[in-house]
């Protein structure tokens, strides 16, 4: 069990493998459950391109889980703000995470002005930013700029929500 | 018509006030996005494309060209006053880039970029505009067999030759071919991978797997890992050339475009190839190998025009065959369909004037280049100093934007969240993301293909192979395949040779 315990520390990658072969896996239940006749115009049927992506997602999956127990490791991105010397930073991702959801739920029933500001404040906030009062009022215009752009600009008329008639 | 007469009446398409208007629009915002860390060509052009859906498909198109080359060009500002590339393709401008912006010569540095940009890019324009109606004439006389071993090709050779892992890379075109099967089926109208889910039956648009992978995953990923501390832009006044930096640009800057070009226009494309080897090239040839290392202006001048003459290189199988072979050419591949005009070999005839428009503004674009950035340049340097918190919550407030403006659905959004996670992970585990996006674009492609060749042989699979062509392209992808296999073979016989680049560059993004 604790060699076990160790053979995993440190290998997250093994995830990856399991997403590949869970979608691997749908690919293939998916496909299968098709009902197709044969047909002579169409030979190769729905089922047949949807079958090798399986297949191919599978030995992927495999594939990658032998490489990683091998000590395999995919090489992290960089870039010019990416400093990998220290770990990912969960106290940024998931309030950003947050905004954005709030973003979704809110966005039909609250009109993209509302929900625009909150998603851009919160992602600020969120990335360190502590000029709370200008973060605010930079929010609040690009959502007005955008809505009235959109609208006026290009005849989209995004969700004014619970401000109708007021915008 | 010949192509002369075809490029000067793309020139009077380009040329009228409002078009002109939206290349100049294009160059800037290409430029800026090009500087700016976390935003790539692809993504502009993807975040525009519900936008542009109010405007001419010629005017999108002549926008988009300007993005294209606009892009390229403020990729190398990055990694000249950053040095740390955003784009593979200017991981070899930083390595000499940068050791000259140290020394003190980042205005020389930015005009050898500039200078070689412009000439690189009007010389595979050129070659743009004569090549491709050749490719046409040759590709209107192939079949289904032989369109099905193309795009297998492509697929394959981005797939294989490309990036560090040619598993994870494997891993990330099988996510791509996945997703794109989502849908109805055209031919039978069955929904796949709908999990009865309504809004999923006309699967999931470009726009929305693009901005997810591309603008989301690259947003949550830098939050991640967001440096705490800036990195210092190192501050350039305006670009101009000495004479003996005139004296030895011109050559390399011929040289790289003579690399660039060709593979740009193979379907493993990519500018990573022709600035490796462009710099290669003028470390041996130069004259002053002592300065390689500590600063060399030809190390900047001739990768610099590989990367714009493999730039204009890709757009030719692009506008030829329809086969994008990176990310931006996959994206404008995407913004073709969603006006209703079907790529491939058709396109020059069915839709002449836009492709001749296309290709005047590239050659305008290129020229705006040079005048505008010039001066701009000090500008530019300044833009690396934006804060970031307002850079990456404006690159998720516009990716929102842009894909709920397409369908203005919620129901998008949720989209865009699950593969803006899943574009996080393959950062974080090292998965390409070219392979997924072009899985995405040509997979349904393919797969018409392939039914359609076997429609034709009557189920028999020897009609795969029944085009010479398509003899010779199944040829080529064993070879791509068994090429790592005879590479071990020979490394086994012989000793390890040391590598040419210093291996500080870390970039193995090739997203843009």
């Amino acid at each position: 069990m604790s060699s076990l315990a160790t053979s995993l520390k440190g290998r997250s990658e093994l995830g990856v493998a399991l997403l590949l072969g869970a979608a691997g896996v749908v690919v293939f239940l998916d496909a299968n459950g098709l009902v197709t006749p044969y047909s002579k115009s169409d030979p190769v049927g729905p089922k047949t391109v949807p079958f090798i992506v399986a297949a191919l997602l599978i030995v992927c999956a495999v594939m990658l889980a032998i490489n990683v127990l091998r000590g395999g490791k995919g090489e992290a991105e960089g870039g010019e703000d990416v400093d990998l010397s220290h770990p990912a930073d969960w106290k940024t991702v998931l309030p950003l995470a947050g905004a954005f959801v709030l973003n979704i739920l809110l966005i039909d029933w609250a009109g993209w002005v509302i929900s625009g500001t909150v998603l851009f404040w919160g992602s600020v906030l969120a990335l360190g930013s502590r000029h709370y009062i200008r973060d605010g009022i930079i929010s609040v215009a690009l959502s007005l700029l955008t809505f009235y752009g959109f609208y006026l600009g290009l005849g989209i008329a995004l969700p004014a929500g619970l401000l109708e008639g007021i915008l | 018509m010949d192509v002369w007469s075809s490029l000067m009446d793309g020139f009077a398409t380009a040329l009228t006030p409002l078009n002109f208007m939206y290349a100049v629009i294009g160059v800037i915002l290409g430029t800026a996005v090009g500087v700016l860390p976390g935003l790539g060509p692809a993504m502009t052009v993807a975040l525009l494309l519900p936008v542009t859906y109010a405007l001419e498909p010629t005017s999108a198109f002549i926008m988009f060209a300007g993005i294209y080359y606009g892009g390229m060009y403020g990729g190398s500002t990055t990694s000249i006053l950053l040095n740390t590339p955003g784009e593979s393709s200017s991981v070899v401008t930083a390595i000499e880039g940068n050791k000259m912006a140290k020394a003190g010569r980042a205005a020389q540095a930015l005009a050898t970029a500039a200078i070689g940009s412009f000439v690189a890019g009007t010389i595979g324009t050129a070659l743009l505009a004569v090549c491709a109606p050749i490719v046409v004439k040759f590709a209107v006389s192939l079949g289904a067999p032989s369109y099905f071993a193309i795009m297998i090709l492509a697929l394959l050779a981005v797939t294989a030759v490309l990036g560090s892992s040619r598993l994870r890379g494997f891993a990330s075109l099988g996510l791509g071919l996945a997703i794109g099967l989502v849908g109805i089926d055209s031919v039978t109208g069955q929904r796949r991978l709908t999990f009865g889910q309504p809004l999923l039956a006309d699967g999931l648009d470009i726009v929305v797997v693009a901005v997810a992978i591309f603008a989301v995953g690259e947003a949550l990923w830098v939050a991640a890992h967001l440096r705490r501390t800036p990195l210092h832009a190192i501050p350039v006044g305006q670009p101009w050339m000495g004479k003996s930096d005139w004296k030895r640009s011109w050559k390399p800057w011929l040289r790289g475009t003579a690399f660039g070009f060709p593979f740009g226009a193979l379907p493993a494309g990519g500018a990573e190839i022709p600035t490796f080897l462009s710099y290669v090239t003028e470390k041996r040839l130069s004259k002053h190998p002592e300065e390689f290392g500590k600063g060399a202006i030809e190390g900047v001048a001739g990768p610099e025009a590989a990367n714009n003459a493999a730039a204009a290189g890709t757009l030719t199988p692009m506008l030829a065959l329809g086969l994008p072979t990176n990310a931006t050419a996959a994206v404008m591949l995407a913004a073709f369909t969603s006006y209703g005009i079907q790529p491939g070999p058709q396109l020059f005839s069915s839709q002449g004037p836009l492709v001749w428009a296309l290709i005047a503004s590239l050659f305008i674009g290129n020229f705006l280049l040079l005048i505008i950035n010039l001066p701009l340049a000090p500008l530019w340097a300044k833009l690396l100093q934006l804060p970031r918190p307002y850079l990456y919550a404006g690159i998720l407030f516009f990716a929102t934007l842009g894909a709920y403006s397409v369908n203005l659905q919620a129901f998008d959004l949720m989209i865009l969240l699950v593969l803006g996670a899943l574009g996080f992970m393959m950062r974080r585990f090292g998965l390409p993301v070219l392979p997924l996006i072009l899985g995405v674009i040509l997979g349904p492609r393919i797969e018409g293909q392939l039914r359609k060749t076997l429609q034709l042989s009557a189920g028999d699979p020897a009609g795969l192979w029944s085009e010479p062509i398509a003899v010779v392209v199944y040829i080529i992808v064993a070879i791509i395949l068994a090429w790592p296999f005879a590479l071990k073979l020979i490394k086994r016989n012989r000793p390890g040779k040391k590598p040419l680049l210093p291996a500080n560059s870390g970039a193995a993004d090739y997203s843009d």
